[in-house]
């Protein structure tokens, strides 16, 4: 009974979006106040009811009810609580639920925070959420019912993949797609000015809020991903420049533009156009995303469930929407006049310069992930993109843009000089230069983690640089702290978030200098490994919920003195026949100590060590930047949404 | 095949078959020669994997490329060479990193081509704006009285 409620709820959210689509965008087009109004309490219902269609399913999954055909495929009675109700989101039909409730709390955000903002530009944003809504609602009910009974229900359900069954992955989708589907209310800003023609300061500033939320949600999303397969894939390495991943970077490429884009409208109102063609670009993207993740056209080891009915569909919805909206953009584009003239060397400049270069980081990655798949089909040409090639790629474009990322902050608007930029910055380039000394007295001549250390460095000093020209730390010291308080929030939120990327890059560079040891060791045989001693006492039979291992039992000594004792496993689970590596983790702030267990064989047991230097700022960077983008957020002129004087804020700023 | 399918998930999930642990005994006994085998193998493709190098995989066919790759290193041949070797049995599909040719040129070509075409947008478009909007007009410098009173102002917001 209730999977047939949520069935209908699911039937009922379609019906309300249908309405939230049609009826603001006519009252809009016709100047009708009372079709305008009906936006918001549409799209209260629609959240209702989408909310109430995800209740269902998670309460199918936490009681096992298994005549639900996907909980049975998905679930199992003696999982834990938290992996029973993360497997509702753990398969595609939940997955795509939860996508469609976060578009509608999405919709429900801009209509509960948005009654600041223009009746017609709150009713067409709402009205072209609720037109996303209705498409991926029809995918839902039509392709990917989460819903379906089967008749008599088994005793018991499948189980839910064992590499799933992680915190970290039980909340890596609802981040993601927060990201994602954030990109969702930029897209309907863009579509809303673009349908009245008008993109101005106000719109900039509207949109920025938006634009911030879902990048800190998609970094945080991405990081956790990151993370995920890190510590379960057990290969020791963070970022594999799968199609999957490289679907997940493309939306937070542009959003990045996006982000930085939307100030200079705000602020100078230049790059209008752009800014428009950068949110549909970023939804776009996410819809890509989500295309290649669920249609199986690419070759990944994120392979998902797939099937070419959906594909098309997703394929189909695709291209209906950025079609659509590109189709827009080329009709009324045009008529937006450019304002707010700059010279190149500017903050504005730094700005184009930023979008530049990571729109170029996009070109390459879309290319690179999509390009097999069109060489194969056009030029009947089977090649491979991998690692090698993102990495070399990329590195060109990267450089480029941390060089620009300490410097553009400390430029004035409209027209600067290089020179006193220059001046305040020469502590960092001195500090960067250091870090490549450092790191090529420590670890011999490695170029490219030395020029990791230097981008951290750089990126770091530059985001204190700053900061301390803001509130005059030098100039004026006792006056530093009434201005530090006085900051707007956003400024420091840009510091941090800049400073976190410079962070990341510490972690991506000490993993970099990371060494691993391969050995086959009999109970009570060790090997020294950077320093440490790793001894393997004991390898044993341990036997889990679900699962059987073998747990070996390695303590790590420095000098003598004791580090501490990891115990990798080989976990076998039964229900699927399939084996898992649980690598075992001793994370310091320095370093990971990191022991995946392999075969065993005659006596021996094989154990892959790694000792990983600075790998865990690669993820406390990323929190950093997301939690730069939440003090950003919380800025002040943020906050109040009303569309305060305009001389005021800018004078500030 | 179909439930591992079904089993399968958004995002990140793997279906990794077996994780490459590897056997110390593939390994050549040289440090420095198995470290350049290491190097070889990352640029590899295990062909019967999704996007994994012949270092990452514990298939078959991946054990058998990483052996390959070890002896023709233990034979004394050159980095190019091995690697030459296998391209040669196996297809431009076994490059992880594709060659430069007329299928992979815009491949190669986009870091230049996006942004040298971006930049020559942003001058067009440029030159377009200042021919419609006329030249940038170059402010005067300021005067000793005009600098007095902006470091008056400044001294006014530090305090």
């Amino acid at each position: 009974m209730i999977a047939e409620l949520g069935h209908f709820a699911l039937a009922l959210a379609l019906a309300l979006a249908l309405a939230q689509s049609f009826v603001p965008l006519l009252g809009a087009a016709r100047g009708d106040a009372r079709l305008m109004a009906a936006a918001g309490p549409l799209a209260g219902g629609h959240l209702l009811a989408c909310a109430a269609a995800f209740g269902a399913l998670l309460w199918a999954f936490a009681v096992n009810d298994t005549s639900v055909i996907n909980v049975v495929q998905n679930s199992h009675s003696a999982k834990p609580m938290l992996y029973k109700l993360s497997g509702a989101w753990g398969n595609h039909e939940g997955s795509m639920l939860l996508w469609v409730l976060i578009l509608a709390l999405c919709g429900g955000a801009v209509a509960g925070f948005g009654r600041e903002l223009p009746s017609a530009l709150r009713a067409r944003v709402l009205g072209v959420l609720g037109l996303v809504a209705v498409g991926f609602l029809a995918f839902v009910l039509i392709t990917s019912n989460p819903f379906g009974r089967v008749w008599p229900p088994p005793p018991d359900g499948q189980g839910l993949n064992p590499v799933l069954q992680d915190p970290g992955l039980a909340f890596h989708p609802p981040l993601l797609y927060l990201g994602y589907v954030g990109y969702a209310v930029t897209f309907a800003f863009a579509v809303a000015a673009l349908l009245e023609g008008r993109v101005d300061a106000a719109w900039g500033r509207w949109v920025r809020p938006w634009a911030l939320a879902a990048w800190s949600f998609l970094t945080l999303g991405i990081a956790l991903g990151s993370w995920w397969a890190y510590y379960e894939l057990g290969w020791g390495g963070w970022w594999f420049w799968d199609p999957v991943e490289n679907a997940s970077l493309l939306p937070w490429l542009a959003g990045t533009a996006l982000l930085h884009s939307a100030i200079v409208v705000e602020k100078r109102e230049a790059l209008k156009v752009w800014s428009v063609l950068l949110a549909l670009l970023a939804f776009g993207f996410s819809l890509l995303g989500t295309f290649l993740v669920r249609s199986g056209v690419l070759n990944s080891v994120h392979a998902f469930a797939n099937d070419p009915e959906r594909g098309v569909f997703i394929l189909g919805l695709l291209v209906f929407y950025v079609a659509g909206g590109f189709a827009l953009f080329a009709w009324r584009a045009p008529s937006m006049a450019p304002a707010g003239l700059f010279q190149p060397l500017s903050r504005e400049g730094g700005l184009v310069l930023n979008n530049l270069l990571l729109c170029s980081m996009a070109a390459v990655v879309l290319t690179g992930t999509l390009w097999p798949m069109f060489a194969d089909l056009l030029l009947g040409q089977k090649i491979s993109v991998g690692p090698p090639f993102f990495n070399t790629a990329i590195l060109p474009l990267a450089v480029p843009l941390v060089l620009a990322m300490a410097a553009g902050p400390l430029m004035p608007w409209k027209r600067a000089q290089l020179w006193p930029v220059l001046q305040r910055l020469w502590w960092a380039a001195l500090l960067a230069a250091l870090a490549v000394a450092l790191c090529f007295a420590y670890a011999g001549v490695r170029i490219g983690p030395a020029l990791g250390f230097a981008a951290a460095a750089w990126l770091v000093a530059g985001a204190l640089a700053d900061i301390s020209d803001r509130i005059a730390l030098f100039r004026r010291p006792a006056a530093a702290w009434s201005r530090a308080r006085g900051l707007p929030r956003a400024a420091w939120g840009a510091a941090i978030a800049h400073a976190g990327l410079g962070i990341s890059i510490l972690g991506m560079a000490g993993m970099g200098l990371a060494t691993d040891r391969l050995a086959a060791l009999r109970p009570g045989a060790s090997l020294a490994h950077a320093g440490y001693e790793w001894r393997l006492d004991r390898v044993e039979d341990v036997i889990g919920p679900n699962w059987t291992a073998r747990r070996a039992t390695v303590t790590v000594t420095r000098g003598g003195a004791p580090v501490t004792v990891l115990t990798p496993e080989r976990r076998f689970f039964p229900v699927g026949r399939m084996n898992t590596t649980e690598a075992a983790i001793h994370t310091t702030w320095l370093s990971d100590l990191y022991a995946v267990m392999g075969e065993e064989e005659g006596g021996t047991a094989v154990l892959r060590i790694h000792h990983n230097p600075l790998a865990p700022w690669i993820w406390l960077g990323a929190v950093i930047m997301a939690l730069g983008g939440g003090i950003s957020l919380s800025d002040r002129r943020i906050r109040v949404a009303a569309p305060a004087p305009r001389a005021g804020a800018a004078a500030r700023a | 095949m179909r439930r591992l399918a079904t089993l399968a998930l958004l995002g990140w999930a793997s279906l990794a078959p077996a994780l490459g642990v590897g056997l110390p005994s593939e390994m050549l006994r040289d440090p420095a020669q198995e470290e350049r085998a290491r190097a070889i193998g990352r640029e590899l493709r295990c062909l019967v994997c999704q996007n994994q190098s012949i270092e990452d995989s514990e298939a078959e066919l991946a054990r058998d490329l990483r052996r390959i790759v070890r002896e023709r290193i233990a034979a004394g041949e050159d980095d190019r060479a091995v690697v030459d070797y296998v391209h040669d049995r196996y297809g431009d599909f076994v490059l992880l990193r594709p060659p430069f040719s007329a299928a992979t040129a815009l491949l190669w070509g986009m870091p230049l081509l996006a942004l040298g075409g971006g930049g020559l947008a942003l001058l067009l478009l440029r030159r377009r704006q200042r021919a419609e909007q006329g030249a940038w007009p170059e402010p005067a410098p300021l005067t000793p009285e005009e600098r007095a009173r902006l470091a008056a102002l400044e001294d006014d917001a530090a305090r």
